[in-house]
């Protein structure tokens, strides 16, 4: 295909000149099915947001909140390490989790998408589905009665004559908790990629004496990099800012932004400070979603 | 019988039809006239508007309560200051925040001799907190001490006597906090053996901070409410500082082995005390309940809270509470017996937990955070 910008740009305008009111009639019916979520996004979106960021600038003095234009929330949160600290535990930990998922869901995704039939399949992401059924809340509290200390994994080691190993109020168990968070939804994200990637691609691979481990690094990833890059971002999004993990099975220890968040508001109603993290962490995940999605789709033009 | 024969009867198809309605309608209406109850709103800690504390007071005065539960002071006067005025007919406070919530105007004065407060152990009845130049904007109503709560298969009671059980070595990362400042950073201030553990100079503030610095390594976590629960409850930790029997009190009611001692070093004691909310439409009923919950009948109620257990400053509660249920009024200590709740705060081994005097709140707090964070 010829790549002149020149010819896009006149065969564009020869389409929009063949339908003139074709144009005027989509808008409109789009804006029928578009104003719902346009709607949605402006009062649950931009509205909230735009109260968050004047919430920043307002100033608290004995336990009232004072509308004000202060920047001294903002001094004050950026100036102390513990946030800095807490800031980059918090992105590691959720970087980490993004990879170790993704690594973690790819067999499993690629085995229901390429091994299993239409059935078996159709199973397979039901029982993915399952964990939603249940709350994220009473799943990860039930992590506790298998990581313990006298828990169902420790006993287990003790019948074996093994000694205890503490997993439970650890990163190690944080992880975890993202995982149960995290897990169904990456492997069903890299499923719907996986199960539209063009059979006749690996069949020349093979054809192409490509072996199959080489056929799934060379082929099917750089297929399925959409889906898999948005399973991974997604995974980041829920485990950078999820509080239950770090309190119920890190045991609030490291501090990440959401419990510093909950510690600002519990002593003087900080919430100003507040409002400064959270802005922070939505900052942050905007880029990432960007960063994320602008390398999902580089190069797809071609 | 046809038609015309109704209409010669003398009963038309209208009036049978609103005799019928009518007839439907009476239990309604009867309803409406006899069970009708006054709503009531309680802003309270859990526990203090379910059934086991309330059921009784609802009955006799056809009273409902609507509860809206907290945690947390701070928590608490967010709620009040973004609620219109009178939307609370009842609020419950820990003690040092009823200044605030008086200095706020979020409170109704009390009248004194509304209450049998001549029933009230001496030291609750000039309770600080409670007055401000005279004026009584509050009533304690139960309090209870934070010590020392361990797993008392992992230590002897002998062993909790002392914070410094906590930098014990067998309990290396086995030590909890209840994560909030005021409770924690005021029994290592009671460790470090200030008089008085709120009211503390810049350099006994630093070894306060120094000595909490200390203990860190034996720190396994900081918990809320129902982490706190549940990992003293499966042993996952097995000392806790921060908390006392209101925690321990309950667990150990259900069988678990945890106890809460109050150590050499001194205990702390919270306390919460009713008020009537600014503008309260139904103060009059609002009074009725405060008078109700700190008569002897209602005390004894309260102590045996099934949300959570506490000590009581009325004395002819603690009469009621020993014919009810003698093992909890001796469990609790609130018996006549040597050594008891009272002696023990007599003897000065008590101190009230209170906002700091010489730093701001906002100053503990941010050292909390970094000490989490270290």
């Amino acid at each position: 295909m010829p790549a002149d910008p020149y010819f896009k740009k006149t065969s564009t305008r020869k389409m929009l000149g063949e339908c003139p009111k074709m144009r005027k009639r989509i808008s409109l019916y789009s804006l029928t099915f578009s104003l719902p979520l346009f709607i949605w996004q402006v009062v649950f979106f931009v509205f909230p947001l735009a109260f968050l960021v004047a919430l920043s600038f307002w100033t608290v003095k004995n336990f009232r909140m004072q509308p004000d234009f202060d920047t001294i929330n903002w001094v004050t949160m950026y100036g102390r390490s513990i946030f800095w600290q807490s800031y980059g535990l918090t992105f590691a930990m959720a970087a980490a989790a993004s990879v170790i998922t993704s690594i973690l869901a790819f067999p499993c995704s690629f085995a229901i998408a390429f091994k299993l039939g239409p059935k078996a399949r159709q199973l397979a992401i039901f029982m993915m589905v399952i964990p939603f059924f249940t709350s994220y809340l009473v799943r990860v509290y039930s992590w506790q009665i298998f990581l313990s200390d006298n828990g169902i994994i420790n006993g287990f080691l003790a019948l074996v004559g093994l000694e205890k190993i503490a997993m439970l109020n650890t990163v190690f168990a944080t992880m975890i908790g993202y995982l149960t968070l995290c897990f169904p939804l990456v492997v069903l994200l890299q499923l719907f990629s996986l199960m539209f990637i063009d059979r006749t691609l690996i069949e020349a691979a093979h054809n192409l004496r490509c072996g199959r481990l080489r056929t799934v690094f060379e082929v099917v990833i750089p297929s399925a990099r959409v889906g898999l890059v948005i399973a991974a971002l997604f995974c980041f999004i829920l485990s950078f800012g999820d509080f239950v993990s770090p309190i119920y099975l890190g045991g609030g220890d490291p501090t990440t932004l959401s419990i510093l968040i909950t510690d600002t508001t519990k002593s003087g109603q900080q919430w100003p400070r507040a409002a400064v993290i959270a802005l922070t962490m939505i900052g942050t995940l905007l880029a990432v979603a960007f960063a994320a999605i602008r390398f999902a789709y580089k190069g797809r033009e071609q | 019988m046809t038609k015309s024969n109704i209409l010669q009867s003398g009963l038309t198809r209208r009036a049978l039809l609103a005799t019928g309605a009518a007839t439907l309608a009476t239990p309604m209406f009867s309803r409406r006239a006899f069970a009708a109850p006054t709503e009531l709103t309680m802003l309270a800690w859990y526990g203090h508007a379910e059934p086991d504390i309330v059921a009784e007071f609802e009955a006799e005065n056809n009273v409902k309560f609507v509860p809206k539960y907290y945690t947390g002071g701070d928590n608490m006067l967010g709620l009040i200051s973004q609620s219109p005025v009178g939307t609370f007919d009842v609020i419950l406070s820990d003690a040092e925040y009823v200044q605030a919530l008086q200095q706020a105007g979020y409170v109704e004065e009390l009248t004194a001799s509304d209450y049998e407060i001549d029933d009230y152990y001496p030291e609750f009845q000039n309770f600080p907190g409670n007055w401000s130049d005279g004026k009584l904007f509050s009533l304690v109503t139960r309090f209870g001490f934070l010590g020392v709560a361990y797993n008392t298969d992992a230590l002897t009671e002998a062993e909790a006597s002392t914070y410094n059980v906590f930098w014990d070595e067998k309990l290396k990362g086995k030590v909890g906090h209840f994560d909030w400042h005021l409770p924690n950073l005021g029994q290592i201030s009671q460790l470090n053996g200030n008089a008085n553990p709120y009211d503390i100079d810049a350099a006994a503030w630093q070894a306060v901070k120094d000595k909490t610095m200390s203990l860190r390594p034996q720190i396994g976590g900081f918990f809320d409410y129902g982490g706190t629960f549940s990992s003293l409850n499966d042993g996952q930790m097995l000392a806790f500082a921060g908390i006392g029997d209101w925690i321990t009190g309950v667990l150990e009611k259900n069988g678990a082995k945890v106890r809460s001692a109050i150590p050499e070093e001194g205990g702390l004691q919270w306390s919460e005390c009713f008020s009537i909310g600014k503008g309260s439409a139904k103060a009059e009923l609002a009074k009725k309940w405060i008078q109700y919950i700190t008569s002897a009948k209602g005390q004894a109620k309260s102590a045996q809270m099934a949300a959570y257990p506490a000590l009581i400053p009325n004395q002819k509660g603690w009469d009621v509470l020993n014919v009810e249920n003698p093992a909890e009024a001796k469990r609790q200590g609130m018996t006549k017996d040597a050594g008891n709740v009272i002696e023990m705060i007599r003897a000065g081994r008590i101190k009230n937990r209170q906002w700091p005097v010489q730093q701001s709140l906002e100053e503990w707090n941010d050292f909390w955070s970094e000490y989490k964070g270290s």
